[in-house]
């Protein structure tokens, strides 16, 4: 085993920050989710919420991505 | 451990310098070219879409929307002169069709009135006719008789002379009327 | 015609994998390089230097203009195929600013028009194979929310003086919480560009990193290494999603936050 444990913890790191990628296709579900349950009980509601629902979703994304790129700053910046 | 150190340095300072891998995207000496080219970009798209595109895409819509505004009107004309044409049409039937009826009527009535005079007179001549029928029957009837009366009057004295008797003319005359009276 | 085409290719993949076995040592495909800026004219990438950035931007440039102007060229009432897509683009995020921004949010629609068409045809030409992605870049996108960001702030002032403030100060809630409110609004304010030009680079960057990594298994699957095509396929039908909702997501935010400054009731 090469390398020193600087790199053993930015490895670690980065696999550990992945796991946000994988909270925030929870929160993305969560958001489509609970948009398609109401969109059912209110079918004639939902056309005009869609953009609402892309705005949800595009805000829980952005925190799955924060951490994807902290993810990618400890594998290739530091 | 210290060259260790050391090589990582160095190859964060060629990462920095875009050669090694790194990010690219953190590589600060390319920044200021991409944001030049991005202006440049930018305001071309702007002058592109405001000056030519919009403008020529929203007078196309408002066309359109008039040339459909248009043409919806004219359908609604149309269909109002269909209408009326269908309603003039339907006027002109029912006249037609009540003076057919009147014509019709007319013609029933003349032809009855014909009718009923050469009735009348179908009638007369059949009364003139029956009546002319009934004096020439009383008369055959009547002759008739009376030929009866002369045959039974010679029968019965050609009887009464082959018996033997003699015949008296009054007396069988009396005797014939009396028998064909009943 | 099409099936049996895709058949054939596909056989032809994996015949050309069991014959030409790929050395694993020659297969190293980082990730990253597809990122890399590349100057044209100098060794290196100074400010005027022509790049890749450069060709790919006036790629953009081009596309915006074939279809915007190219395809509504000839003013039809019938409209061909390329002035219908124009037009429905147009029609989209007209109604995107009217709906969102309200009606006087309107006279930027030109502006906002621009951000959408620039930013839909860079993320789509950067999924042709070997392309460079300009939006994948923090430095591209970071501009782009600057843009939104100053104009944001600067509409919000002009139009409403010092009442645009009234944004962070929540009426609503009870008098001891609004400072603490103000100062949580002041900072979501404040990390709105940040949010706004990381998640366009983030997913772009991101879309584009995996096709990479998949790509890079091939090296090591010897005889299979014909299959990440089948994942690289499936991601990127995904990219292909992905760079249309990125566009429509930012410009729509865009109309968000030009909703707060035009209207800054809370």
């Amino acid at each position: 085993m090469e390398g020193d444990i600087a790199q053993l913890g930015q490895f670690i790191g980065a696999g550990l920050a992945a796991i946000g990628s994988g909270a925030a296709a929870i929160g993305v579900g969560h958001v489509a989710g609970n948009f398609l349950a109401g969109a059912l009980r209110n079918p004639s509601a939902a056309a005009g919420q869609t953009a609402t629902l892309f705005i949800g979703i595009a805000f829980a994304e952005a925190l799955g991505i924060f951490s994807f790129l902290v993810a990618l700053l400890l594998m290739f910046a530091v | 451990m210290a060259s260790n150190t050391q090589d990582a340095a160095h190859g964060a300072a060629e990462a920095a310098q875009g050669s090694a891998p790194g990010m690219p995207q953190l590589d600060f000496s390319t920044f200021g070219n991409q944001i030049f080219w991005l202006a440049i970009a930018l305001v071309a798209i702007y002058l592109i879409l405001s000056r030519v595109a919009l403008p020529r895409i929203a007078a196309v819509l408002a066309e359109r929307q008039g040339t459909i505004t248009n043409d919806l009107a004219a359908a609604e004309d149309l269909k109002a002169k269909a209408v009326e044409a269908e309603d003039a049409y339907n006027k002109a039937l029912a006249d037609a069709r009540a003076e057919a009826q009147r014509i019709a009527a007319d013609a029933r009535a003349e032809i009855q009135v014909g009718l009923d005079e050469a009735i009348a007179k179908a009638d007369e001549q059949i009364a003139v006719k029956a009546a002319e029928s009934e004096k020439a029957i009383a008369e055959i009837k009547a002759g008739a008789l009376e030929s009866v009366k002369e045959v039974a009057a010679d029968t019965a004295e050609a009887l009464v002379s082959a018996l033997g008797g003699k015949a008296d003319a009054k007396a069988i005359a009396a005797a014939v009327a009396d028998r064909t009276k009943g | 015609m099409g099936k049996l085409f895709f058949y054939v290719a596909l056989a032809l993949v994996v015949v050309s994998g069991l014959i030409f076995k790929p050395e694993v040592a020659e297969l190293v495909i980082h990730p990253m390089d597809q990122f890399n800026v590349t100057s044209y004219t100098s060794d290196h990438v100074s400010m005027f230097a022509i790049t890749n950035v450069t060709v790919w931007l006036g790629l953009a440039v081009l596309a915006v203009f074939a279809l915007m102007v190219l395809g509504s060229s000839r003013r039809a009432i019938v409209p061909s195929r390329a002035q219908s897509v124009a037009e429905l683009t147009y029609g989209f995020i007209y109604k995107m600013v009217e709906d969102v921004a309200g009606k006087d949010g309107v006279k930027f629609f030109p502006y906002i028009m621009t951000l959408f068409m620039f930013i839909l045809m860079a993320n789509f030409l950067g999924l042709i194979p070997t392309s460079f992605t300009t939006t994948s870049h923090i430095a591209v996108t970071a501009v782009l929310a600057a843009l939104v960001f100053f104009t944001v702030t600067i509409v919000g002032f002009v139009k409403n003086g010092v009442g645009f403030l009234g944004l962070f100060w929540v009426s609503s809630a009870p008098l001891a919480l609004r400072p603490i409110l103000a100062i949580i609004e002041l900072i979501s304010y404040f990390v709105r560009p940040v949010s706004h030009s990381i998640r366009l680079a983030g997913n772009v960057m991101a879309g584009h990193a995996v096709l990479k990594v998949f790509a890079g298994f091939a090296g090591a699957l010897g005889l299979f290494s014909f299959l990440p095509i089948f994942a690289i396929t499936a991601v990127y039908a995904l990219e292909v999603l992905v760079a249309f909702i990125q566009a429509y997501v930012f410009t729509i935010l865009t109309c968000v936050y030009l909703k707060d400054a035009l209207h800054p009731s809370h």
